[in-house]
């Protein structure tokens, strides 16, 4: 039997908390599509795709419907795209047919337009990443990842070299729209095969056929929640976001089987996250300033954003059968209106936001930076986080604007779910030296830790 | 997609004669049965939260959802219908 009081704290998460089930990704493995025929190959990825997303979006929208709970993104997750061309000269009439079967299927984005070169590049995947930037530039939908670095293989230099250049001509070619194909673009270490969110969706080569994920939401609520213990012992905020996280998850669960069961796909996994949007009060920020800091990034930020993104995955892993994708509180700059007030005053600096991805769910999300910034400071920047992510054995990301004629103190604008980004300073001294030297940061020792 | 069985109706805005009367019948057409009905007023504001069984096979989920929004409309008040798994994920271990 429901309560009454029950049914109406949903409706109120709904409302006014802004519980959101934040993505249904179908992930699909292009692998059948294989061909050293560029036609053919882009013929089989576009039917493929389309076949098998065909009612996506309108189950989505019949659960939307029949549950009264957003559902706000749909999307699919693709085979790495440069698993798939080895046989083909140039992957850019791939990107093309990847984004043309978005636009059918009616998705919001596509992700898999991805290389996984943690240990060397084949020819395929120098040719991908130096197609990046006009694939993000010709394209509406795509979104395109790179895995530089892994904990058993180390860090690919080389390719974290690459990444610069890739970023910096990604933002020029986009200059137009404040460099907007650089959020589309994210550089990973430890990247995980079955993310539901964007822009580092991929369906990992040990996937099956096709895939159902689902990433939840609902900052909001988490927020709420804390403010009814204020004051609390952190023994109780903890046990607060627990409960919290585990009836959101328990949303993003029943969502996930539905949408399963409707689309004759298995269901992968769900994504326990915290994803914030620009919208007030859904932002990830504000829990960690409810916690009892009077600006996000201040001493003490790393110490409760430890707190929230552990007590987010207890609470929300024994809500659904299988969890993955990359599970944790996330802090975009851009999508969070709690972080975007914190950086314009100053608080929450870059080097600040290193430190909290080590204890966050992914990394670096959606900072804009001077757009002079030199390829190779972009570079030093994914290598610090790479860095992170392999000792720490956790995923971590980056994903950087450096926005075209904008200087600090200028800020950038996306609109809609990628928000508004205050441009923030990066050192100005050089690590070119550095980034020149190319080569691998060999894989570290897994013992011994301290 | 009617194997489920329960549908809840929550009806909220200002009282005023026959909101139940007119929320039953819609559901009488569209043969949903009414299980459990609660109701409050608070100062004027009329809350209902009304269960319904909607596995009859003549009971299509989104002609019963579409009518009691337009009802709604007619009545300046909000009316929402949702399938009963949400609260129960939600809410039950």
């Amino acid at each position: 039997m429901i309560h009454t009081s029950e049914i109406l704290d949903t409706l109120r998460m709904i409302d006014r908390e802004k519980l959101d089930v934040r993505t249904i990704t179908m992930g699909i493995s292009l692998f059948p599509c294989v061909s050293d025929d560029v036609g053919v190959l882009c013929r089989r990825v576009y039917d493929r795709i389309t076949r098998k997303a065909e009612r996506l979006v309108a189950v989505g929208e019949e659960i939307e419907r029949e549950f009264g709970v957003p559902i706000v993104n749909k999307r699919i997750s693709v085979t790495p795209a440069a698993l798939i061309s080895g046989g083909i000269d140039n992957p850019l009439p791939l990107a093309r047919a990847l984004d043309d079967a978005a636009a059918q299927t009616g998705v919001d984005f596509i992700g898999g337009y991805t290389a996984l070169v943690q240990k060397g590049m084949t020819a395929a995947d120098r040719r991908l990443i130096e197609s990046i930037p006009e694939a993000l530039s010709t394209t509406r939908f795509l979104c395109s990842s790179v895995n530089v670095a892994s904990t058993r293989a180390g860090i690919d230099m080389d390719a974290v070299a690459l990444l610069g250049q890739a970023i910096k001509k990604t933002a020029v070619l986009t200059r137009d729209n404040d460099g907007l194909g650089c959020a589309k673009f994210v550089a990973f270490a430890n990247a995980v095969e079955d993310n539901p969110f964007m822009a580092g969706a991929f369906h990992g080569p040990g996937e099956g056929d096709a895939a159902i994920s689902v990433g939840v939401s609902g900052p909001g609520v988490v927020k709420r929640a804390l403010e009814s213990v204020r004051g609390e012992p952190f023994d109780i905020v903890a046990e607060t976001v627990k409960r919290t996280a585990f009836r959101i998850t328990r949303v993003g669960q029943l969502v996930a089987r539905e949408a399963s069961r409707r689309l004759e796909t298995p269901f992968g996994i769900v994504d326990l996250s915290l994803a914030p949007t620009p919208a007030v009060g859904d932002s990830v920020a504000e829990i960690l300033e409810e916690m009892g800091l009077e600006v996000c990034g201040t001493h003490g930020t790393t110490a409760a954003l430890a707190l929230l993104n552990d007590a987010v995955k207890k609470g929300g892993v024994m809500a659904s059968s299988h969890v993955g994708g990359l599970s944790g509180a996330f802090i975009p700059v851009s999508e969070d209106i709690g972080m975007i007030r914190a950086a314009e005053k100053g608080a929450l600096t870059l080097d600040k936001l290193e430190a909290m991805t080590c204890v966050c769910s992914v990394g670096l999300d959606m900072i804009a930076v001077p757009g002079d910034t030199p390829a190779e400071t972009i570079s030093a920047i994914i290598a610090d986080e790479a860095a992170i992510g392999v000792i720490n054995n956790k995923t971590t990301a980056v994903r950087i604007i450096p926005a075209p004629g904008k200087n600090v103190g200028d800020s950038v604008e996306f609109g809609g779910l990628l928000g508004r980004a205050p441009v923030m300073p990066v050192h100005n001294f050089s690590s070119e030296a550095f980034i020149r030297r190319g080569g691998r940061i060999p894989a570290p020792l897994n013992s011994l830790k301290n | 997609m009617n194997e489920a069985k329960k549908a809840v109706v929550t009806v909220l805005g200002y009282d005023r004669k026959g909101i139940i009367a007119k929320v039953s019948a819609v559901l009488y057409e569209c043969d949903a049965n009414i299980v459990d009905i609660s109701q409050t007023v608070l100062s004027g504001l009329f809350n209902m939260v009304l269960v319904a069984d909607i596995s009859s096979p003549d009971c299509a989920f989104d002609q019963l959802s579409e009518r009691l929004g337009r009802l709604g409309e007619e009545l300046g008040l909000q009316i929402r219908v949702q399938r009963s798994e949400i609260f129960e994920a939600m809410h039950q271990i």
